[in-house]
C-alpha cells in the first residue's frame, strides 16, 4: 500500500509529460479543417519522406555497426583490468558526457574544418554520431561482461577451447543482453537525432529530426509534423520489438546458456 | 501540513499585488529580438533616461518569433519581425494599433521605407533595418565579374559555393534566376527552382545560416547568398571580399519594430520605439549591427565609410530590381515541399 502512494509523483508526471503530449501528438495528426482526416498521416507516408526516413535509418545502422565494432573490445579490455585501472578508463568515458553535446560536436567542426576536407559530407555526420554515442555501447556492454563469472573462462579452457572458440562459444552469447541495450541505445537516438546533421552535414543530407522540425516551426504545420512523428514511433517500436525478441531468445533456452 | 501550505500560497498571492502597489515606475519590457541585431548600450541609455526596465531575450527565425507571437499568454511587448510574418501577425490580428502622437521621431524614417505594402500606413510598425540579398564573393577566386545569380550554377566553383539554409532565400533567388517573381504561386515555377537547386547540389559545399560569415572571413568557399548586413560585416574583416545584387533581381527585406496586441504596456513600448528612432540612437545603432538603417536623420550623422557604402546604402536602381516577400498563405507548402526534395535529393 505504501508503496502506491510513492508511486503517485511518478504517474502525475507520466500523465502530465508523458502522455498529454502522445495525445496531442495524435490529435494534430489526425484533425485537419474539416474534423478526422488521414491526409497527413498519408503524406507522411509518401515517397519523399520516406526516403529521408530510409536515409535516417542507414545512418544510424552505420553508427550502431561502428559503435559497436569499436565499443565492444573496449569494454572486453575494461573488464579485463584491474577493477581501480578500469573505473579510472571509464571515468574519461563517462567525464566528457558531462559537457553539452552540442559543445562538443561544435568542436569536432572546428577540428573537421582545419585539418580534414570531409566537413560537411556525411562522413563527418557519421563521425559526429559515433563520437556521442559510443558510451551508450561501450557501458551496457562493459557492465554485462564485468559481472561474467570468471569460472566460466576457466572451464572453457580446461575443456580444451582456446581463445577464440572460448570468445565465440562462451564469452559473446553471455554478453549479447548488453549487446542489445547497447544497440537499443545507440540505434534510438541516433535515428531520432537532427543536431548533429545540422551541425556537421551543413545542410547536406536531411534526417528524419530535421523534417519533423521543418514541418513545425518553418511550415508551421503541426497536423503534419505530428503525423511524421507517429511514422518514426511506429518505427522506433517496432525496432525495440525487434530488439526485445533477440534479447529474449539470449536470455531464455537458446543461446549459450544452453551449452551448459 | 495542510494549514502550513495555505498559508504559504496566500503569501505567494500577496507578493504581486505588493508589487502592483509600490507604483508605476517599475515597468518591465519584454523585447524580443534576433541574436546580436542591437548595440546594448542602447538599452542602458533608455533604462538611465526614462526608468522604464528592459528584459531582453533573442530568437533565431521569423517562425520561431511566430509562434511565441501566437501564444495566448505571450508576455513581450516589443518585437522584430520581417516584412512577410507583419501580413501574416495582421491577419491574425495580433499587433497593437501604434498611437502616433508617442512616436514624434518617425518623421527621422526614410519616406522611401514607410507606407510599405506589408503595412499601408505603418499602422501597426516602424521600418527597424533593411537590406537586400545577394552574392558575396572573393575576389582572389573568383576572377569573372560577378553580375548573375547563375554564377552559383558554375561547374568550376563546385565545392565553393554556400546556399542559405532557408526555404524562402533559396527558393526565391532561383525564382528570380528563372526570371520569375520570389512571390509566385504557381507550382510549375517553384518545380522549375526545385529542379534548378536539385542540378546545382553536386556544385554546393552547404546549406548554412550564421556559419557563411565564418566561412565566408576565413577563405573557405568562393561564393555566398547572404544578406547585405553580413556581408558588409564580412567585407570589414576581410577585404578580399566584395558584394553584389545581380542582376535579376532579389529580395528587399525590411525588420520592423512592432508591438503585440497583448501587451500591458503600449505606452512605454511606445516610448522604446520613438526612442529607437531619434537620429543619434539610430546612428549608433547602425554602425553596431551594419546593417542599414531606415533612418535618413542618422544616415546624415554616419560617417562616409557607411554612407558612400553600396552594400549599406545601396543605388535605388539595385533597389527597383528587388521585390519584398509577401505571406504565401498556404502556398508555402509548396516551397516546402519543394526544399525537401531538394535537401533530401
Amino acid at each position: 500500500m505504501r508503496r502506491s502512494v510513492f508511486s503517485y509523483p511518478y504517474i502525475v508526471w507520466m500523465l502530465l509529460f508523458i502522455l498529454s503530449p502522445m495525445i496531442l501528438i495524435f490529435y494534430y495528426a489526425f484533425t485537419g479543417e474539416g474534423g478526422f482526416t488521414l491526409q497527413y498521416l498519408v503524406s507522411a507516408l509518401d515517397a519523399d519522406n520516406l526516403t529521408v526516413l530510409w536515409d535516417s535509418i542507414r545512418l544510424a545502422l552505420y553508427t550502431t555497426v561502428i559503435c559497436l565494432l569499436l565499443g565492444y573490445p573496449v569494454a572486453l579490455m575494461l573488464s579485463r583490468m584491474r577493477k581501480a585501472t578500469a573505473t579510472l578508463l571509464s571515468v574519461f568515458f563517462i567525464v566528457p558526457m558531462w559537457m553539452n553535446f552540442l559543445l562538443r560536436t561544435y568542436a569536432w567542426k572546428v577540428l573537421l574544418g582545419a585539418y580534414t576536407g570531409i566537413l560537411y559530407t556525411e562522413a563527418a555526420v557519421l563521425l559526429g554520431m559515433v563520437y556521442n554515442f559510443l558510451p551508450f555501447m561501450i557501458l551496457p556492454v562493459y557492465t554485462i561482461l564485468m559481472k561474467l563469472d570468471p569460472s566460466y573462462i576457466e572451464a572453457a579452457g580446461d575443456l580444451g577451447a582456446n581463445g577464440v572458440t572460448t570468445f565465440f562459444k562462451v564469452i559473446l552469447p553471455l554478453s549479447l543482453p548488453g549487446i542489445i541495450s547497447g544497440i537499443t541505445m545507440v540505434f534510438i537516438p541516433s535515428t531520432t537525432t537532427f543536431a548533429i546533421s545540422q551541425l556537421l552535414g551543413g545542410g547536406m543530407t536531411m534526417l528524419y529530426g530535421d523534417l519533423i522540425y521543418m514541418k513545425f516551426i518553418t511550415e508551421q504545420s503541426w497536423s503534419a509534423g505530428s503525423a511524421l512523428s507517429i511514422v518514426l514511433l511506429a518505427f522506433v517500436l517496432l525496432s525495440m520489438g525487434v530488439m526485445r525478441h533477440f534479447d529474449k531468445d539470449s536470455s531464455g533456452e537458446k543461446g549459450g546458456v544452453r551449452k551448459w | 501540513m495542510k494549514k502550513a501550505l495555505c498559508v504559504l500560497i496566500a503569501v505567494l498571492m500577496l507578493v504581486p499585488l505588493a508589487a502592483c502597489g509600490s507604483g508605476r515606475q517599475a515597468v518591465t519590457l519584454n523585447i524580443l529580438n534576433w541574436g546580436d541585431y542591437i548595440d546594448p548600450e542602447i538599452l542602458d541609455q533608455f533604462t538611465e533616461e526614462t526608468g522604464i526596465e528592459v528584459k531582453y531575450s533573442t530568437m533565431t527565425s521569423n517562425e520561431e518569433m511566430l509562434v511565441k507571437l501566437s501564444a495566448a499568454d505571450c508576455i513581450y511587448d516589443i518585437c522584430f519581425p520581417s516584412d512577410y510574418v507583419i501580413e501574416k501577425l495582421v491577419a491574425q490580428d495580433l499587433l497593437h494599433p501604434l498611437n502616433r502622437e508617442n512616436i514624434p521621431n518617425l518623421a527621422n524614417i526614410d519616406e522611401r521605407f514607410l507606407d510599405l505594402s506589408f503595412d499601408p500606413g505603418n499602422t501597426y510598425s516602424v521600418p527597424y533595418m533593411w537590406g537586400t540579398v545577394g552574392i558575396l564573393y572573393n575576389t582572389t577566386m573568383v576572377s569573372e565579374p560577378v553580375t548573375s545569380w547563375n554564377v552559383l550554377w558554375e561547374e568550376q566553383y563546385k565545392g565553393k559555393i554556400l546556399m542559405y539554409d532557408s526555404v524562402r532565400d533559396s527558393i526565391g533567388i532561383t525564382l528570380c534566376k528563372l526570371g520569375y517573381s520570389l512571390n509566385t504561386r504557381d507550382e510549375a515555377q517553384v518545380l522549375a527552382a526545385q529542379e534548378a537547386l536539385i542540378a546545382q547540389k553536386p556544385l554546393v559545399r552547404a546549406y548554412l545560416t550564421d556559419d557563411i560569415k565564418m566561412e565566408m572571413i576565413n577563405g573557405s568557399a568562393a561564393l555566398a547568398v547572404v544578406y547585405s548586413g553580413d556581408a558588409l560585416y564580412c567585407m570589414d574583416e576581410n577585404p578580399d571580399l566584395d558584394y553584389v545584387v545581380p542582376s535579376e533581381g532579389s529580395n528587399v527585406w525590411f525588420d520592423n519594430v512592432i508591438i503585440p496586441k497583448t501587451s500591458q504596456h503600449t505606452a512605454e513600448a511606445e516610448a522604446f520605439i520613438n526612442f529607437l528612432c531619434d537620429a543619434e540612437v539610430a546612428r549608433a545603432n547602425a554602425e553596431y549591427i551594419c546593417y542599414s538603417s531606415p533612418n535618413k536623420a542618422a544616415l546624415a550623422l554616419l560617417g562616409p565609410e557607411f554612407t558612400e557604402s553600396p552594400v549599406f546604402n545601396p543605388p535605388q536602381e539595385d533597389l527597383d530590381r528587388c521585390e519584398i516577400f509577401h505571406d504565401l498563405g498556404d502556398f508555402v507548402g509548396v516551397f516546402s515541399d519543394a526544399w525537401t526534395k531538394v535537401k533530401a535529393a
